[in-house]
């Protein structure tokens, strides 16, 4: 009797883009444990090639559609490096803003509708609605100040127009930055009884003890700016990423892993590994509602990933109503003017999903040269399949479908975002089964 | 609310996706409250972003997100129009053919190369091209991304059996309703709003900017009246030719647009 088991997820839901996982144990042991992406590729780095450096961060915003402000803060703030652009205190603080706009709408959108409904036993957000009414209406809010704060300061929840190297087109009004007070102090009240909510839920076991790795700096949770720092005790400049960190191909792989170097070994980026390392820099009543949660940090349960996200959108609520309380951005100078010119520039930011790399090369004819983009989900991917090999010695008691319905469940611990991973990753096709009718 | 025991069947929505950012089909779960006004009405059947259950078709309303370019594509959206009745394609990769048109100018070798270190385990059509070109469509929606408003639109009008109120006419139109001072005139942006079909408020002239095209054309737009008037006032030509080759790119006004702009001038 064989006693090879071999189980295929071809289609992962409840995550951005198309991935599926392909399983196969012999005998008891894990033989293959792949995270596959399927996604087509887009070529952004080529296409970035020969178009003007005034353009870039509306392209890129199109790389990914849930987090397109963290292409344009990586991409204008690495331009700027280039050109040699020093930017004002007004505009950080609205850079600032409108990232939190983002890691609201992002965070609220995973947590309620992709994550939970794995803990409450749903198939998706809407059909969670029906017995959770208060959990999903009171998400979709969330999710919508998230848009609402993208909308007051890019202009566009999805793809802002009010983005530009050098800052902003136009400084968006205080007086509508304040209107949204009230409802940035719900969000914040909402989003700190989430924490409590969250952490109740039940955990399945997931120890992984991954290498963290995230920005920090001294004064802030790490959103634009920071040294990348990691658990085994890294601590380097953003320009020195790439002698630290390589995209590799591995041989029993589909995709191109992000790898620590020299040993080529596997780490995590996002929520909880930002968590992990930055714990001290969080606002204060973040922080009190992650101490009170019952998290204990280090974090090493993927699972608690859930619980680390609704801290983080409480910090970023905190911030928001900090800043909308003070801000006078329409009294200050938003936009530093520029003369194209020739340049190489590097930046990295904390995209909600994590680290996220740029680096660009600009010709002397003020177009690009060169560009190389390293998302947040590439880096993961070694990471999630290790984890996978270490989950599933523990759910081969089960029968395939619910081994399968586990290991999907590890995989959304990521929230993996394939649209932006894929542009980037090295795909072979032919170990991936072409999907159905979708 | 729950249906009443007698209810006929709800309405089957199925939304796929192709080679994109997502950004179109996560309108729908923006929509917040009409969110739920909207999965009260439908039934939403084939949905994997957003959840796990999938029942196969036929569908009511298909919507499809993204461009044909990769190998296995054409099949699978041969598979989608056959099963649905009503085929709605979102957004300017679906309609056009996306930012990741502009490969259609390359050569894929070059581009292959340009990002991947072992190309040939790349599986990739040379060109992305909008749904249309490979299977009928019944209804575009325009955008980069689409807008909200619009997509509640259509689906309340495929509902009731109307036809969507989609203008047709361009961005300069919603510019003089919101009041927003020309940006081509009064400061001299080269501007694609008077080519450039509405639906997005006119949004980008109200930051101070220009219009980048993002819907694709209106209707009757005339390109090369407009290029030559921002040309005559001191417009680099490459600058404009790069402007009218994005978002959508591939669209065959603007792909001849580009493609005249880009040819030295005789």
């Amino acid at each position: 009797m064989s006693r090879i088991r071999t189980f295929d997820v071809s289609t992962l839901a409840r995550v951005e883009g198309q991935g599926a996982l392909r399983v196969r144990i012999d005998d008891g042991r894990v033989e293959i444990a792949e995270f596959n992406i399927y996604e087509p590729p887009r070529f952004f780095e080529r296409l970035l090639r020969g178009r003007a450096v005034a353009e870039v961060p509306d392209i890129v915003a199109r790389i990914c559609g849930i987090c397109p402000v963290a292409y344009q803060m990586t991409a204008c703030q690495a331009l700027e490096k280039a050109l040699g652009i020093e930017t004002t205190p007004a505009i950080r603080t609205l850079r600032r803003l409108l990232y939190c706009g983002e890691w609201i709408q992002s965070h609220a959108l995973h947590v309620h509708l992709l994550h939970a409904p794995d803990f409450l036993g749903f198939e998706s957000g809407f059909t969670m609605a029906a017995t959770h009414p208060e959990l999903i209406e009171g998400g979709l809010r969330l999710k919508a100040i998230g848009s609402r704060l993208l909308e007051v300061v890019g202009g566009r929840a999805v793809h802002p127009v009010n983005v530009c190297v050098g800052g902003f087109h136009r400084p968006p009004a205080s007086a509508a930055i304040r209107e949204l007070l009230p409802d940035l102090e719900w969000g914040l009240g909402r989003s700190l009884e989430l924490v409590r909510e969250v952490s109740r839920f039940e955990f399945p076991d997931g120890v992984h003890r991954s290498v963290c790795v995230a920005l920090r700096s001294a004064d802030e949770y790490p959103m634009n700016k920071g040294r990348v720092v990691s658990s085994a005790g890294l601590e380097i400049d953003v320009a020195d990423f790439e002698r630290h960190f390589e995209e590799r191909q591995v041989a029993h792989s589909t995709a191109l892993h992000c790898v620590r170097l020299p040993e080529g070994l596997p780490y995590e980026v996002g929520p909880v590994a930002r968590l992990n390392l930055c714990h001290e820099q969080l606002p204060a009543a973040a922080r009190r509602a992650a101490a009170a949660s019952g998290l204990t940090l280090p974090i090493d349960n993927s699972f608690h990933s859930i619980v680390v996200r609704c801290v983080e959108m409480a910090a970023a609520f905190e911030e928001a109503v900090a800043i909308a309380k003070t801000c006078r951005a329409d009294e200050s100078c938003c936009r530093i003017d520029y003369e194209p010119r020739g340049g190489a520039g590097i930046h990295a930011t904390e995209a909600p999903r994590g680290l996220l790399y740029h680096r660009y090369r600009i010709g002397a004819d003020g177009l690009i040269a060169e560009a190389t983009i390293i998302p947040p989900t590439s880096q993961n991917q070694a990471q999630i399949e290790d984890d996978l090999r270490s989950l599933l010695p523990s759910v081969l008691g089960l029968d395939d479908a619910a081994a399968a319905l586990r290991c999907e469940r590890l995989i959304r611990n990521y929230d993996p975002c394939i649209s932006c991973a894929t542009h980037f990753l090295k795909l072979a096709i032919d170990r991936v089964r072409p999907p159905a009718a979708d | 609310m729950r249906p009443a025991p007698d209810a006929p069947p709800k309405p089957r929505l199925a939304v796929f996706k192709f080679a994109s950012c997502d950004g179109c089909q996560l309108q729908l779960l923006d929509a917040q409250g009409r969110l739920l006004e909207i999965t009260d009405r439908v039934a939403i059947d084939h949905f994997p972003e957003a959840q796990s259950r999938s029942l196969a078709g036929p569908y009511d309303i298909g919507l499809v997100e993204g461009s044909i370019s990769a190998p296995g594509d054409i099949e699978r959206i041969r598979e989608i129009r056959a099963a649905c009745r009503f085929l709605v394609t979102i957004g300017a990769c679906a309609t056009s053919g996306g930012i990741q048109a502009l490969r259609n100018w390359g050569t894929i070798d070059d581009f292959l190369s340009a990002v991947y270190a072992t190309p040939q385990y790349i599986a990739t059509l040379a060109t992305s091209t909008p749904i249309s070109d490979h299977v009928a469509v019944d209804f575009e929606l325009r955008g980069c991304p689409i807008d909200t408003g619009q997509l509640l639109e259509l689906i309340t009008a495929v509902l009731v059996g109307r036809k969507p109120r989609v203008p047709t006419h361009s961005v300069c139109i919603e510019c003089k309703a919101r009041g927003t001072v020309c940006v081509a005139v009064a400061r001299g942006i080269a501007c694609l709003g008077p080519v450039t079909q509405a639906g997005c408020g006119a949004l980008c002239p109200a930051y101070d900017r220009e219009c980048f095209g993002c819907f694709g054309p209106a209707e009757q737009p005339n390109l090369v009246s407009l290029t030559g008037f921002y040309e005559r006032h001191g417009a680099d030509r490459r600058h404009l030719a790069r402007l009218v080759r994005s978002f959508t790119a591939w669209d065959p006004t603007f792909r001849g647009e580009s493609e005249r702009l880009a040819e030295p001038p005789s």
